[in-house]
């Protein structure tokens, strides 16, 4: 019987083959080039973000205590003398071969203020992805095993509770819980002494990252419970257990590696989503991240930076979004025959 | 009341709407809580014991029968400041929300009607503003143009707008295939008559959802500025600001900061709670609706995700 389906499958296959390759193809260049569109729409935006200003930026910057020979150094440092296209050309430029420019508060190399905190940034992504995506799918597989039973509603409660909550909300609840109020266990702060690695002291990670996998817990707890309860519902794992196969053989060869292809597009997009949300986690615990980075220069009204690291964080997503979409579509390829047509 | 042929009452208004609520369980005590805590925010500044903005002890007093829980940074009334702290978060949210979904709706019915290049050029626009990073870059223009409401307001509308859009789309896609808008054209009724006669009343269900998912997502992203200290006024009081001004006296006086979050938090999950079974109940819309909205808080459809954008399971904060 297994076979008969898969000679039909096949055959199905052989027919539309060229036709969905070409399609897929189609698909994934067309998404490249939105990629690549979004990417350059961002970068305007950005750069035409600090034209908004009231006055001008070198204004801003100064403030009150402006000298006119001030003004017209930092507008020079700032390129402002130019006209509006060269100076977008100058900043891209600039970023593209590694030179983004220098600081306005203190005239260090802008690059030197950001890439340790992208490092630190990083760490504790990875480090989030590593604790929090297994927990997660495992959960899911659990609560989809057990749907509708009160593992599963107990758990889907929780989940559906904490997908509400703010980030600052869950991360000041966890200070509240582990840090203050009720326990004493862990540091509420993240203090890093300058010019030391994160890694060195590796408790100040457990808040930021707890924080983070409760975060996205829910998302990705939700996306495998719903894709593995499609797929046992489905007609060849009916057939698999009318033949008798063993439930954990079942699960674990069967369901799993079909319903696990959404969700590996869901932890792109949840990445993704964590490259925004870590700029919320960073600043409640005062961790020395991209993040906290960009509101410290927010306040200070360093522009450069703040250019660098909305762009860095900007691409971040960008890439990740179309790494979801086009990961999606590879995994289920019959998608881009209708789905993408009709949108 | 009406007695049918075999003797049962026939459904009454209150019937119906008790059904209704019945059938939405746990979202009836998250409306509950919800509508609880949005009537505090509102009626509060009346019943605060003391202005908000009064001094009535030394920073970080404990709670005491004077000051019910305690005194925040300032040594201002923490209660009373709990009370008026609403107004301006769940206001501006509410705007926010209001504008962002009638624009995505608008947008939605007019490509899901119009379908053609209206639809296209539309909705390739739409994919882009959400393959953004919307909320770091509203924390961009905030910084830069300054804590403005208006700004505020206006940047959390725009993040909701293409999603919202995506979803009326498809539902507007689906109700322009029924035979009744066919009938309405064939006799020559204007095309704003057919939108806003025929189409529109078959979104209300959705668009309810829509309303109570965005308004969630609404307060998170506000509240969250509120705390990056990035709302206007900062006399003005706010959950958000409160958490964070209060943050340094967290060992002294925990109400401070603890008072502001609980409010949030269960503020959110009721909303987030009522929303969630509101789009599961049935009965409440077209099953078609139903299934759109849950589809579009999970986008497994490898639709452009620019992660639902707050966070009913796709979130979208700062």
């Amino acid at each position: 019987m297994e076979v008969c389906v898969a000679i039909v499958t096949t055959q199905e296959k052989s027919s539309g083959t060229a036709k969905a390759q070409h399609q897929l193809l189609r698909f994934a260049v067309r998404r490249v080039c939105l990629g690549a569109l979004t990417l350059f729409a961002v970068c305007v935006v950005v750069f035409l973000a600090t034209q908004v200003l009231p006055g001008d930026a070198a204004q801003a910057v100064l403030g009150r205590s402006a000298t006119p020979a001030r003004l017209q150094e930092i507008r020079t440092q700032l390129h402002l003398d130019q006209p509006l296209m060269m100076q977008f050309w100058t900043w891209v430029s600039g970023i593209l071969t590694g030179d983004p420019g220098r600081s306005l508060v203190n005239g260090t190399q802008v690059s030197d203020f950001v890439y340790p905190r992208v490092i630190n940034s990083a760490v504790l992504l990875l480090l989030t992805s590593v604790v929090s995506f297994p927990v997660s799918i495992i959960l899911g597989v659990v609560a989809a095993l057990y749907a509708g039973r009160f593992m599963d509603t107990g758990i889907s409660i929780v989940a559906l509770s904490l997908a509400a909550l703010p980030e600052f909300v869950v991360g000041i609840l966890l200070i509240l819980l582990l840090s203050t109020s009720v326990f004493h266990l862990l540091p509420a702060v993240s203090l890093v002494p300058p010019g030391s690695s994160v890694l060195q002291n590796p408790i100040i990670l457990v808040m930021p990252v707890l924080t983070l996998s409760v975060v996205c817990f829910p998302y990705l707890f939700r996306m495998t419970r719903a894709s593995v309860i499609e797929v046992l519902g489905s007609e060849y794992i009916e057939m698999a257990r009318l033949k008798g196969v063993s439930t954990p053989r079942l699960i674990f060869v069967h369901a799993l590696p079909n319903a696990l292809a959404p969700v590996v597009q869901v932890i792109a997009l949840t990445l993704a989503y964590l490259a925004g949300g870590v700029v919320l986690v960073e600043f409640v615990f005062g961790y020395p991240g991209v993040g906290q980075g960009l509101l410290d220069s927010i306040v200070a009204r360093d522009i450069p930076v703040i250019q660098l690291i909305v762009l860095l964080l900007a691409a971040v997503y960008v890439l990740l979004n179309l790494t979801a979409d086009l990961i999606a579509v590879l995994l289920t390829p019959k998608m881009s025959a209708h789905q993408w047509q009709s949108t | 009341m009406a007695i049918d042929l075999n003797g049962r009452s026939a459904p009454s208004l209150i019937g119906t709407c008790w059904r209704w609520f019945r059938d939405l369980k746990a979202g009836a005590a998250g409306l509950v809580i919800g509508l609880l805590i949005i009537g505090g925010a509102i009626f509060g500044p009346f019943l605060a014991p003391v202005p908000p903005t009064d001094f009535v002890g030394s920073p970080f007093d404990l709670p005491s029968p004077y000051a019910l829980l305690g005194t925040d940074f300032m040594g201002r009334d923490v209660f009373s400041r709990v009370l008026s702290g609403g107004v301006q978060v769940l206001g501006l949210s509410a705007v926010a929300t209001v504008a962002g979904v009638l624009i995505g709706t608008l947008l939605g019915i007019i490509c899901g009607y119009l379908k053609g290049k209206t639809d296209d050029v539309i909705m390739r626009l739409l994919d882009v503003a959400m393959a953004f990073p919307q909320t770091v870059l509203a924390l961009l223009f905030v910084s830069i143009v300054g804590p403005k409401l208006w700004l505020i307001a206006l940047l959390v509308a725009a993040i909701h707008a293409p999603q919202v859009a995506r979803v009326m789309r498809s539902v507007a896609l689906r109700v322009s295939e029924e035979d009744y808008i066919r009938y309405a054209e064939a006799i020559g009724v204007s095309t704003t008559r057919i939108i806003t006669r025929e189409i529109l009343p078959n979104l209300a269900a959705p668009l309810m959802v829509e309303l109570g998912l965005r308004f969630s997502y609404s307060i998170a992203l506000i509240a969250g500025l509120g705390f990056l200290g990035l709302m206007a006024d900062p006399s003005v009081p706010d959950w958000g600001m409160m958490i964070n001004e209060n943050r340094i006296g967290l060992l002294l006086n925990p109400w401070a900061v603890a008072a502001p979050v609980f409010i949030l938090a269960v503020l959110t999950i009721g909303t987030n709670v009522f929303t969630d079974s509101l789009a599961r109940t049935k009965r409440a819309m077209p099953a078609a609706a139903a299934d759109d909205i849950i589809s579009d808080e999970m986008p497994a459809n490898g639709q452009v995700a620019g992660f639902g954008n707050g966070h009913g399971a796709g979130r979208g904060k700062v």
